[in-house]
């Protein structure tokens, strides 16, 4: 496939570990923000290819993992309700909620239908006009364009039977929380390639100024990884920091325009709780007044509800790359893919079922 | 996250301002692709496919870069 | 890494109190139940071996029994239908002993307003099939539920076998140095079905691989190769059934992911959908361990029929010596190696 496949060559890939080789003195401690990219190490196994001097932590860059707990107990408690078709993204159905998951919903009997696109929600919806749909909007800023266009397509073909439960997060809040944590110990960062094809990279300079650590967008391929990797550690031993671009066959400065227009009509920034975080100001996206009677917390009567963490789990820690998974004492032992205990091990994106599902030796 | 996928545009149908469908090939397999954010992108472009819409047009001449790049590193060692 | 910790979980098998849709997904949630609930359950030597088909002492003869049966939604998918692999999934596990088929049961349990013609349809399927794999179905059962209590129709084949070799095919035949192979490219059965399933469509279809193994597998018996193992693969795919083979066998296995071949159409689905091909559903495809002196010939002699031509040799059985057991590696085409383990369950397309 082409794309991809000159990106997982072998002799390109070992060519790339080299020159870091070269050029390391280290010790230095990057971060991965991007799930997709902590998949790819793990199943790539570049991690091997890495110099000993550098340290790779995996961030909170998985969506499904931050998602609060009481936004989980409210798509539960949606799903629960007769005559309703709740549609979500595979990777939310094992997340364990305060009591339960939403594949235990479907276990019993409720309609919780898996999607592959935010539209496919939206064509239900028209199918079946006598039931809510509701779907579980889930992601960074990359699947705000397509979750926004089903709203709006909603209003437009006056769907009335279609709403959204959003959890949506944004990724430059979240490098800030991490960097001003007194515990950081990240020098630079693998911006997440995907979020910046929407969003742009512009948003990462004030991050860069004020903290002084490299910002290198990097793509998803081992290819891209390693030059990312490359490239951040070329800028950590010439003692500078700036914001670059690895990914420039998918992503321009400014991002994608109609995209970002249509996300800034459908949604608003809003502060939002980070599942193992807490909450970081204007982290989240929240449907804008203009759209709100498409909100499912609002049609369902559920905006005032909270939920408290378990204190087994410490996927925050992991998360923001204070502790490996398998420093944590549930590790592959109470908590695995089978019967996770947060959402890092759940979610095939999540540092913990990463690690134990590739690294276990 | 993000989870998205290059394919190369192999049919565009204009539909509405708000649905720009087109077929993308992914490796001998063929999906139905919202193009809308992509207006630039045309028959025979490689796009970025995310749940069902194209994020992103790939730039083939960026995307050889990443080889330039490497011969650069390589050459001054 | 020296993080130390056991491969088996100590919890016991459900956090869940009720039967969920991943304890039939083929992975580890379903071998937990099958261990933890039938095996230990019903107790015996024979059941112990964990192995496709039950072989058993018959006079002078041995005998194999196995049955399987089938729930696949949507009914008829391209490639084939419930019907073909129900007949083609029973004779293919009797095939995994070494067995050459015999005879089929078939047990129906219909929904209330299932049509008449697909039935008609799923019966067609199974006479050819049938004919196709030299068996005879020779008896059966009809039940009919309410509607809304079935997926339109299940079926449940029973099949007997009759052991013409010498050999113990099986886990506890497998050797350190043993070969592993695989019949032919990987990922096509699951991908059939996911996309055609609402809201995963795609433009092009993807064919099941539903096919009827025994000839092959008879093949290589007849030729003399020491077969010491072989499984076909269905569900929780190629790294399920490796997997299973390395915990039951107590050995390690080292695959080597650039022998094994993947579609570009299958590759594609799987891209787009998050999907790992080594764990996708398979029903026309096996893995054979064979001894390391034949090898060469297994693989000669699989590629000389025409469901076989794609074979290819994946990997080698290592001993375990002080490392855990159990464990299966595979190397990746960038060289590094990363372990392969069961899904856990219900295989989800994934956005993240």
């Amino acid at each position: 496939m082409k794309f991809l496949d000159e990106y997982r060559e072998s002799g390109t890939v070992q060519r790339y570990a080299s020159a870091i080789r070269r050029i390391v003195t280290g010790p230095w401690t990057i971060m991965e923000v991007c799930g997709g990219q902590t998949h790819a190490i793990v199943r790539f196994g570049i991690d091997e290819l890495l110099p000993a001097e550098i340290t790779l932590a995996h961030g909170p860059g998985c969506p499904v993992c931050v998602t609060p707990l009481e936004l989980i107990d409210k798509a539960i408690e949606i799903a629960s309700r007769p005559n309703v078709i709740f549609c979500s993204f595979g990777d939310m159905l094992r997340v364990p909620g305060s009591h339960t998951d939403l594949f235990s919903v479907k276990a019993d009997g409720r309609d919780v239908r898996i999607v592959y696109s935010p539209m496919d929600a939206l064509a239900i919806a028209a199918s079946n006009p006598k039931q809510q749909v509701v779907f579980f909007a889930v992601g960074f800023e990359t699947t705000a364009p397509a979750n926004a266009m089903a709203v709006y397509q909603a209003r437009e073909k006056q769907i009335e039977n279609f709403s959204i439960l959003v959890s949506h997060v944004l990724v430059p809040p979240a490098i800030e929380a991490i960097l001003s944590s007194p515990a950081n110990r990240v020098q630079g960062f693998l911006a997440a390639g995907h979020v910046c094809t929407i969003m742009g990279y512009d948003e990462y300079e004030p991050i860069v100024q004020r903290y002084r650590v490299p910002i290198v967008v990097t793509g998803f391929e081992p290819l891209d990884i390693l030059q990312g990797v490359y490239l951040c550690v070329r800028q950590l031993e010439g003692r500078r920091a700036a914001v670059e671009n690895q990914y420039v066959r998918a992503v321009r400065r400014k991002g994608n325009e109609p995209a970002r227009q249509l996300i800034e009509r459908v949604f608003r920034v809003t502060p939002r709780k980070w599942r193992g975080i807490g909450e970081i100001p204007h982290s989240g996206l929240s449907l804008s007044p203009e759209f709100a009677e498409f909100d499912a917390e609002r049609r369902f009567g559920l905006t005032a509800y909270t939920a408290e963490e378990s204190s087994d789990c410490m996927s925050g820690l992991v998360l923001q790359g204070l502790k490996k998974p398998q420093e944590c004492p549930a590790f592959g032992t109470r908590c695995t893919p089978e019967h996770p205990l947060g959402a890092t091990m759940v979610s095939s994106e999540g540092a913990c079922a990463a690690y134990y599902r590739y690294r276990r030796s | 996250m993000c989870l998205a996928v290059p394919g190369k545009i192999i049919d565009i149908r204009e539909e509405s301002p708000l649905a720009r469908m087109g077929q993308v090939q992914f490796g001998g397999i063929i999906k139905d692709v919202n193009l809308v954010f992509v207006p630039e992108a045309n028959v025979g472009d490689y796009v970025l496919v995310h749940v069902g819409f194209a994020i992103s047009r790939i730039d083939e001449n960026e995307a050889e870069r990443v080889f330039a790049y490497l011969k650069e590193i390589d050459e001054v060692s | 890494m020296s993080q130390d910790f056991t491969l088996q979980c100590p919890v016991p098998v459900s956090q869940y109190s009720k039967v969920v849709l991943a304890h039939g997904g083929g992975g580890r949630l379903m071998n937990d139940l099958i261990a933890k609930f039938f095996v230990a359950g019903f107790d015996n030597a024979v059941l112990n071996t964990r192995h496709d088909a039950a072989v058993l002492p018959l006079g002078e003869s041995r005998l194999a029994f196995t049955t399987d049966s089938y729930v696949v939604r949507p009914a008829f998918f391209p490639g084939g239908d419930i019907g073909r692999l129900a007949v083609n999934g029973t004779t293919n596990d009797l095939a995994m002993v070494g067995a050459r088929p015999l005879f089929l049961s078939a047990g129906f349990i219909l929904e209330e307003g299932f049509p008449l013609e697909s039935l008609w349809n799923v019966v067609q399927s199974m006479r050819q099939s049938a004919r196709a794999a030299g068996v005879e179905i020779v008896t059966g059962d009809t039940k009919v539920v309410d509607r809304g209590k079935g997926d339109g129709i299940y079926v449940n084949t029973a099949g007997v076998g009759i052991v013409e070799h010498e050999l113990a095919i099986g886990p506890q035949s497998v050797e350190p140095g043993d070969a592993v192979l695989v019949s032919g490219d990987v990922g096509r059965h699951g991908i059939a079905i996911m996309t055609v399933r609402e809201g995963l469509e795609f433009e092009t279809r993807v064919e099941s691989d539903c096919a009827a193994l025994s000839p092959l597998v008879l093949e290589l018996l007849n030729s003399g190769i020491e077969v010491h193992c072989l499984r076909d693969l269905t569900r929780g795919g190629l790294a399920a059934a490796l997997v299973e083979i390395a915990e039951t066998a107590r050995v390690r296995i080292l695959a080597d992911e650039r022998e094994i071949r993947v579609r570009e159409d299958v590759r594609g689905a799987c891209e787009v959908l998050g999907l790992d091909p080594l764990h996708v559903a398979n029903e026309g495809r096996f893995v054979a361990f064979v001894a390391a002196h034949d090898a060469g010939r297994a693989l000669a002699v699989m590629r000389s029929y025409p469901l076989g031509s794609g074979a290819t040799i994946i990997g080698l059985v290592e001993g375990s010596g002080k490392l855990e057991p159990g464990l299966v590696r595979l190397r990746t085409q960038l060289g590094t190696t990363r372990i392969l383990d069961m899904p856990s369950g219900e295989q989800l397309p994934r956005i993240c």
